[in-house]
């Protein structure tokens, strides 16, 4: 052997070992368990059965999943809406003031979102305030509730998830040609239809990107529901965890967790399918 | 007129991202316990955090295990980075699609994976099943922004160097690794940004005998707003502030 493949052969080795038994060993494991079963004495045992898919077709699963699909889907949903103007003015924004614009999107990205969570929690406790407020003005007749309901999580969501959005959006809409808009213009479209037929069509990598960046998390964080929701504030997250830490049927837990990720590829494979290895790299 | 639409609008949504963290700041200095109304200034809640055994424990926990798992990530990414970029070998493709696995999954799934791992593997939460937890998902974003940087190295540098009859550790350690620091240092405080932050892998496999600073936080935060915790959550957000800032400014400066 050459004594140049010595450092070939080390990090090729480490990198296998390590991501072999960690990812790879670890992803099997989730799957197999999810074919298993589980008594009193043992939280995973045979026989290899179908049970916990089976069980997964119930009413009650299938309730949770849609509950958790349409708040996670109304949440992207108001992301997006809030997020796109906002991402196309900040890629529209003079040179000078671009780069710190763009921090101040970056910095929420990087710092705790459990700690920016109860800041929510915080914020709408502090409602209290604008309650009295409007009450002694005589606008409201009854407090407002929205701590511990399903808006509390929705904008718990939106607030923690919004630059997921905007950064992708922001990465495409920056390449967006502008002289396409003056062609547009020039040839007498009105900006309705240059919005719907040339700025958003273009952009629908860097929307298909921002909506799954946001769509998937929203479906996951399970503290969310659980500092700012209801008794029924149910997230397919916190179904997961349930399994895992009061319920002790792992089996079950690990069968959900195998539905999620072949979700997630599914959405994944999709959006891979309609975008360009250009686009891929605005993928954060 | 639309100037003025726009920078409001731009405004609102800085406002929306910035005033919950404004506000627990502002709650954090207030004298009061219950209420949440102005009662005038105080560092007493920032005291009792100075105080508070524990809770020293949980954040000198966090703080060893974030530096660990930053240094380990970033060596292991690094390597996976360079064979990835520069050898063929069997299994390349594996290795490669894991990478972008672990990126993709739920961080949800890879914490319940790694407790079955565990589990099967008979190894105690604590400390070190923490540690391998958070080196794991640190790693695909280190191997993620070497692999970017390197993308950047003209190719002539390695033959060159090859041509002077440079072996291939002399090319890693001298032309490689040099090219590299900038996107090295980003990669350490990103990693070190993320173990530091991280809440779900973590409750998975954390266990009793070793608190960290998040999990300790989530517990607290369970039970409802108070004073003490406003104080605690507004030192984390500017530590990992400065560690943002910092990188996003190497980054930028070296790019």
């Amino acid at each position: 052997m050459k004594p140049d493949t010595y450092f070939k052969r080390f990090s090729v080795t480490v990198v296998s070992l390590w991501l072999g038994l960690f990812a790879l060993g670890a992803f099997l494991l989730v799957i197999s368990v999810s074919f298993l079963s589980h008594s009193n004495d043992e939280l995973i045992t045979g026989p290899i059965t179908l049970a916990n898919y089976a069980a997964l077709a119930d009413m009650i699963y299938v309730k949770i999943f849609l509950r958790s699909l349409l708040l996670a889907g109304s949440c992207t949903v108001m992301s997006l809406v809030l997020g796109y103007p906002f991402a196309y003015l900040l890629a529209r924004a003079p040179e000078k003031i671009k780069n710190t614009l763009l921090l101040l999107v970056i910095i929420p990205f990087w710092t705790s979102s459990l700690v920016r969570s109860y800041a929510i929690v915080a914020l709408l406790k502090a409602q209290g305030i604008l309650n009295t407020v409007l009450l002694s003005l005589g606008i409201i007749h009854q407090p407002l509730q929205l701590l511990f309901t399903d808006t509390a999580v929705m904008i718990g969501l939106v607030y923690n998830l919004l630059p997921f959005m905007i950064l992708p959006l922001y990465a495409n809409l920056e390449r967006f040609d502008m002289n396409l808009v003056d062609a547009a213009k020039d040839l007498g479209a009105s900006s309705w239809r240059i919005l719907t037929r040339i700025i958003i069509p273009i952009s629908m990598p860097g929307i298909m990107a921002g909506c799954i960046l946001v769509l998937l998390p929203a479906m996951t964080l399970f503290y969310i529901p659980d500092l700012l929701g209801g008794a029924k504030s149910i997230l397919l997250g916190n179904l997961i965890q349930m399994q895992f830490l009061s319920a002790h049927n792992w089996p079950l837990g690990a069968a959900l967790s195998v539905v999620l990720t072949a979700f997630t590829g599914i959405l994944v494979l999709v959006y891979r399918r309609y975008s360009t290895e250009q686009d891929r790299q605005d993928f954060v | 007129m639309k100037t003025l639409l726009k920078s409001s609008y731009l405004a609102a949504i800085y406002l929306f991202l910035y005033l919950p963290i404004i506000v627990l700041m502002g709650l954090s200095f207030n004298d009061s316990r219950h209420s949440l109304l102005w009662h005038g200034f105080t560092l007493h809640w920032y005291r009792a955090l100075f105080h508070d055994h524990d809770l020293w424990i949980a954040a000198g926990h966090s703080l060893l295990l974030g530096l660990l798992a930053a240094i380990i990530a970033t060596c292991i990414g690094a390597l996976a980075a360079v064979s990835l970029y520069r050898y063929r070998f069997l299994g390349k493709n594996i290795l490669n699609g894991l990478v972008f696995l672990l990126i993709v999954v739920p961080d949800i799934v890879l914490g319940i994976a790694l407790l079955l791992l565990y589990n099967q593997l008979h190894l105690t939460l604590g400390f070190f099943s923490l540690l391998f937890a958070h080196i794991t998902f640190c790693i695909p974003f280190v191997v993620v922004i070497l692999t970017g940087r390197l993308s950047t190295i003209d190719r002539n540098m390695f033959l060159a160097a090859k041509d002077l009859g440079a072996t291939e550790f002399t090319i890693i350690r001298r032309v490689v690794l040099p090219l590299l620091m900038p996107g090295i240092f980003v990669a350490l405080l990103l990693s070190f940004a993320l173990s530091f932050d991280d809440v779900v892998v973590s409750y998975f496999v954390s266990g009793p005998e070793y608190e960290i600073l998040p999990l300790r936080v989530y517990a607290m935060a369970r039970l409802g707003v108070k004073p003490e915790l406003n104080a605690l959550c507004s030192v984390i957000f500017l530590v990992t502030l400065f560690a943002a800032v910092g990188s996003q400014l190497l980054g930028r400066k070296k790019a």
